[in-house]
């Protein structure tokens, strides 16, 4: 299959509106990456995304895109409100998989001797892996109250403090959860997993400051150069898998009153404003809440761990929540549309939210400067902290990328490792890394990724989001 | 060959070979607890049974999967054979033989978080069944 694409400009490419497309593609990326995007089905993804009922402007994707289910990773879909679908293949298996930034008094020269004490005691107390289970026991009237609270209900429970659920994109709870609408089998896939790291790419990162660009935005987000940071990468574990599954499998059933056929299954989708949508909606809501619940609790045994290591009170060790961002998410948003201000269903599978300085959706600390934007990398490159824009708002329903998107499967990762001690490579590096699975190190090698650099340099040269800093890992911590 | 693991850039799936539709569905169960832990450690010594619908072949197959891996990730068992009594297109009747999760006997090779629709095929030649399935994990 050959799609053709036409230039825009540097940073952009639109894929022409052909057949049973409602809107045209447009593809964030730069000459060089594109070779890779071509590859893939994922330009026919974007194409399929465009035939569904609703869709406003453009099915977009961002740079790090790469072959999904339905949608493609690294896709930007809105719908109206009133008269599009919703669809869980447009936000994706780990509901609300996001990511939060907490920064430190400490700088590198502190931590580094005591850099192996620290990673392993962290390893010792936030449990990951494959099926890990947590130190939280819920049982299904409580759980029930975490996905109708999220962050909320942790901070209820002592794993932290109220300034986090400010610093957290929708104070971490989407008001709309209703844990009746999930199933028992979801209820079940997840009591067991709050405050859990999970495996695959989640992970739990030291770094350190590297490279201010923004000095204006790093003071307002308290970064400074050299500072010791940490950085969780999780979502919504079994559970929001679980939501997912459930509703694709009831949505495929209705998707007929569509009334038009689907190219692919797994784009099954229903109307916002129907009983099958709304219930997916807040369904959804609730896997969100418990994934911020999840990044909420094992930021606080981060801490805990930070404190006793340092033997440093929280005050000293001032470890601030900068920001807390999903990365798969559908949410009713307002934007303009044709001029016009419009409700629309904004899909980010694979995409970050990019609001601008004085957008009404950020807390009073980041109004002045922008939303601050997370962006991880692979575990041996960096990390980068952006800001929303306005430019954002006016071309992408206020999204950005999401990290740097894999090149090799997994198995190829593995081939390619063969022979090599990934976690000495890393250590030469000055990178520690503790890992649980037995071939999550080779399956998650930096190789494996695209450079994240080139990923930055579009979103920031596209001006959907612009550079404010750049962190560096000293110690990893994979599931 | 029951089976061999196809690549895809995240993930990973199954393709699946049987002499007919029966041995098809039992192949594929097998490959699916084959990835998840090592089957030879289990001994199967419960006993559950499953009853699942579906729309076509491809519908039927991803819910018996979708059928399976719930019994894991909710219910802790590990499958070691499967013994399907009635197949037909839109159902699927069979008894399971499985193991109770014990962290200190039995290794979890992967995290398998779905069966997907993406790609998916079940079909029936002249030389058998075959089928191909992607996992999200």
């Amino acid at each position: 299959m050959t799609i053709e694409l036409k230039k825009i400009d540097e940073y952009r490419w639109e894929l022409p509106k052909t057949g049973a497309m409602r809107v045209p593609g447009i593809i964030y990326s730069s000459a060089s990456m594109l070779k890779d995007i071509k590859q893939e089905e994922a330009l026919k993804q974007v194409a399929n995304v465009a035939t569904l009922p609703g869709i406003l402007k453009a099915s977009l994707a961002m740079p790090d895109m790469h072959w999904g289910y339905g949608f493609p990773i690294g896709g930007v879909a809105a719908f109206d409100w009133e008269n599009g679908i919703i669809s869980p293949g447009g936000v994706g298996y780990d509901i609300n998989c996001g990511v939060r930034l907490a920064t430190s008094s400490l700088v590198e020269k502190e931590v580094r001797p005591r850099l192996e004490d620290l990673i392993n005691a962290l390893y010792q107390n936030i449990p990951s892996g494959v099926g890990s289970t947590g130190f939280v026991k819920l049982s299904i009237a409580e759980e029930k109250k975490v996905l109708k609270e999220g962050s909320r209900w942790a901070v209820r429970h002592g794993f932290g403090e109220d300034s986090d659920i400010e610093h957290t994109e929708d104070k971490g709870c989407m008001q709309n959860a209703d844990p009746e609408t999930v199933s028992q089998r979801a209820l079940e896939r997840g009591r067991k997993q709050l405050g859990t790291l999970g495996s695959g790419n989640h992970f739990l990162e030291i770094g350190v400051v590297d490279k201010i660009f923004d000095k204006i935005a790093a003071q307002a987000f308290g970064l400074f150069e050299n500072q010791v940071t940490l950085l969780l990468h999780s979502g919504s574990r079994g559970f929001g898998y679980q939501v997912c599954d459930d509703f694709l499998a009831f949505m495929t059933k209705h998707v007929k009153k569509l009334g038009f056929d689907l190219p692919d299954r797994q784009l099954a989708c229903a109307m916002i404003q129907s009983d099958e949508g709304l219930r997916y909606y807040n369904a959804m809501a609730c896997a969100a809440n418990y994934a911020w619940a999840n990044r909420q609790i094992m930021l606080h045994r981060s801490r805990e761990v930070f404190s006793r290591v340092f033997g440093l009170g929280p005050t000293d060790l001032s470890m601030n929540l900068v920001y807390d961002v999903c990365h798969n998410i559908a949410k009713k948003e307002y934007h303009i549309v044709d001029g016009e201000k419009r409700a629309v269903c904004v899909h980010r599978k694979g995409a970050t939210r990019s609001f601008p300085a004085g957008h009404e959706g950020l807390c009073e600390k980041y109004r002045k400067a922008g939303q601050p934007i997370l962006i991880p990398g692979d575990m041996g490159t960096a990390s980068y902290v952006l800001v929303g824009t306005k430019k954002a708002m006016e071309e992408t329903f206020g999204s950005t990328c999401h990290g740097a998107g894999r090149v090799l499967s997994r198995r190829a990762a593995k081939r390619a490792s063969k022979g090599r001690a990934i976690n000495r490579e890393l250590e030469d590096k000055g990178i520690l890394v503790r890992w649980t699975g037995r071939s999550t190190l080779a399956e998650e090698m930096p190789e494996a990724y695209k450079d994240i650099s080139q990923v930055i340099d579009v979103v920031h040269g596209a001006g959907i989001s612009k550079k404010v800093a750049k962190l560096r890992p000293m110690a990893v911590l994979k599931g | 060959m029951k089976y061999e693991v196809i690549d895809h850039t995240a993930d990973f799936g199954i393709h699946v070979f049987g002499a007919d539709a029966k041995d098809l569905f039992a192949n594929a169960a097998f490959a699916l607890f084959d990835l998840i832990t090592d089957i030879d450690a289990l001994k199967g010594l419960n006993e559950h049974e499953v009853h699942i619908t579906g729309d076509d072949w491809p519908d039927t197959m991803v819910n018996w999967l979708r059928e399976l891996l719930y019994l894991w990730t909710c219910k802790e068992m590990l499958v070691k054979t499967t013994d399907i009594f009635y197949l037909a297109e839109h159902e699927l009747t069979a008894k399971v033989n499985f193991d109770s999760y014990d962290p200190d006997r039995h290794e979890i090779k992967n995290e398998i978080k779905a069966v997907t629709y993406h790609q998916i095929q079940v079909e029936s030649g002249p030389l058998g069944w075959e089928s191909k399935i992607i996992f999200d994990v």
